[in-house]
């Protein structure tokens, strides 16, 4: 779904979410509320300015009370790759962004995150993956990093990468990886109105975090929340 | 920075901690035979992915965590081992800290420390450590709203970058030496994705100004700069303690004033000695080869200190 698609199932009554360089900010009516939204738009990566930006919007609902939800909507590239960023302190700007959606949340509006498009790294982390519950549509494309990239890191043939990818979720990119590893929730369907499909993810997903449960029922990551578990036993003396 | 071989010792006051391992950190940074390691490297929790990809494992994935005392109050701590797949982030290294972090919940320490040694994910597991950096941020959210102060120490040879950079930006407080750099793109990243004309890997001064200890600390990016040893970082670490700020709505408004007020000042400049000279040291090109003292006296010169919210 593209994202004027995904604003007319959302808001069949209208809307006010606009998007400037790549930044999506709005809000629009959903269910006898509001629904804030912010996110990252056309596969634009996500820099100091960009980061900075939607921060100030989530400050905003905080600041207004309520118990407003706040919708991250993302089809990003990666962080911005450039030495102005990291001369600025891009990590700053990303830990911020993703630690308003944490306050924003903790403190009544539910954050929930829906990948539409691509998203990876750093950008991914700040803005999808710090959200209480991450949905996505089909065909959205998270990552870490793609595998070409990987290659080149790993020091492994392409072909040798793209081939252990058919058989081994943890490391390929892709959505169906991302739901296997908890990362991902639930992927919506586009061909039903998307708000019931939104108020039905933030009344079923109890603030904690259960996604390393998700990743050990669906198979992607079998061991992350028995060890989390055992380093809790054995801190409490067991 | 002077990377000089320094010689293993048994004194914290003169051990290096870049050149240290992992447990040498803990060991000489927490009160004398105080650490006690959850998940110790006896019980052999290992990756279950590196063998796919023909690599060694290690008996602890390369992430150390346990209790321990510092100058005799209760902490938690975890310390990653950079010279272990860079110190990056798989599913059990990462889990191992998610799991310290939920325990703090319920142990209440005096606080949480995190030894960073990390170039980021760990690709041959990308999924599962992208995903426990975000429980891992989460969690210290949480962990912090509860009241506890989560202190970040880096300056390990892995640096902090990639999604380390991102939880060390959720941390309250953090510590750096000279060796600490702190960024989301590593040198190489930059490089091989934009070119060296953009940036340089193999110009290590470059490297340094832009994301080394004692620029971060004059951005405001980190609490305090330290000697590159064991000793200092621990007295660092004890100071920070009591100056962790809550995590709540004032802190994250005046974070963001903080960040936007960066973006107006400094965003049009090209290297951090313009950035040096703008908050008023007089010879920016000299700050690289300045001793800690010698650091802290420009830094307590300056018409302000950085600031600090975070």
């Amino acid at each position: 779904m593209t994202l004027a698609e995904i604003l007319t199932s959302l808001f069949p009554d209208g809307h006010e979410v606009r998007v400037a360089d790549g930044l999506i900010s709005g809000h629009g009516p959903f269910g006898d509320g509001t629904l804030a939204v912010i996110g990252v738009d056309g596969n634009t990566p996500l820099g100091i300015e960009g980061a900075c930006a939607l921060a100030g919007h989530v400050l905003a609902v905080v600041r207004a009370g309520g118990d407003t939800p706040i919708l991250v909507l993302v089809d990003s590239d990666s962080q911005r790759m450039s030495r102005r960023d990291e001369l600025l302190g891009l990590n700053e700007y990303l830990a911020h962004l993703a630690k308003v959606l944490l306050l924003a949340d903790a403190g009544g509006h539910p954050t929930v995150g829906l990948v539409y498009g691509h998203t990876a790294a750093g950008a991914f982390i700040a803005t999808a993956l710090a959200t209480r519950v991450l949905a996505a549509l089909p065909g959205a494309h998270p990552s870490v990093m793609d595998l070409p990239s990987v290659a080149r890191v790993t020091k492994l043939p392409l072909e040798t990468l793209q081939e252990m990818a058919k058989s081994t979720s943890v490391f390929a990119p892709g959505l169906d990886n991302m739901v296997q590893a908890g990362a991902v929730h639930a992927v919506l369907d586009p061909a039903q109105p998307l708000a019931p499909q939104i108020a039905r993810l933030i009344a079923e997903t109890p603030p904690g975090d259960g996604r390393d449960v998700l990743g050990r029922d669906r198979g992607g990551r079998q061991q992350a929340h028995a060890v989390a578990a055992r380093v809790m036993r054995e801190a409490a003396g067991h | 920075m002077d990377l000089k071989p320094v010689s293993l010792s048994a004194d914290p006051q003169v051990q290096s901690w870049y050149e240290a391992s992992a447990r040498a950190r803990l060991a000489g940074l927490l009160d004398a035979g105080s650490f006690a390691e959850f998940i110790g490297p006896e019980q052999r929790v290992m990756s279950p992915h590196l063998p796919l990809f023909d690599l060694p494992r290690a008996f602890d994935d390369g992430m150390v965590v346990g209790r321990g005392a510092l100058d005799g109050r209760p902490i938690l701590a975890a310390a990653q081992e950079g010279r272990f797949m860079g110190g990056a982030f798989g599913e059990i290294h990462g889990a191992k800290l998610v799991g310290l972090l939920r325990a703090a919940l319920a142990e209440t320490p005096a606080a949480v420390l995190i030894l960073f040694d990390t170039g980021g994910v760990r690709l041959q597991e990308a999924n599962a450590g992208e995903t426990a950096i975000a429980e891992i941020m989460r969690a210290i959210a949480q962990v912090r709203a509860a009241g506890i102060p989560v202190i970040g120490l880096i300056g390990g040879r892995a640096g902090c970058y990639g999604g380390g950079g991102l939880i060390a930006g959720t941390c309250a407080r953090l510590v750096v030496s000279e060796g600490g750099r702190i960024s989301v793109s590593g040198p190489e990243v930059i490089e091989t994705n934009r070119g060296a004309e953009e940036f340089d890997s193999r110009d290590r001064a470059l490297v340094w100004r832009t994301m080394g200890g004692k620029h971060r600390r004059l951005l405001g990016g980190a609490d305090a700069f330290v000697d590159d040893t064991i000793a200092a970082f621990r007295a660092a670490a004890l100071a920070q303690i009591d100056r962790a700020p809550a995590f709540d709505l004032a802190t994250l408004e005046a974070e963001q004033a903080r960040l936007e007020a960066r973006l107006d000042r400094f965003g049009d400049t090209r290297d951090a000695t313009e950035i040096w000279g703008r908050l008023g040291i007089n010879d920016p090109a000299a700050v690289p080869g300045l001793t800690t003292r010698d650091f802290d006296a420009v830094l307590a010169g300056l018409p302000e200190a950085p600031h600090d919210a975070r």
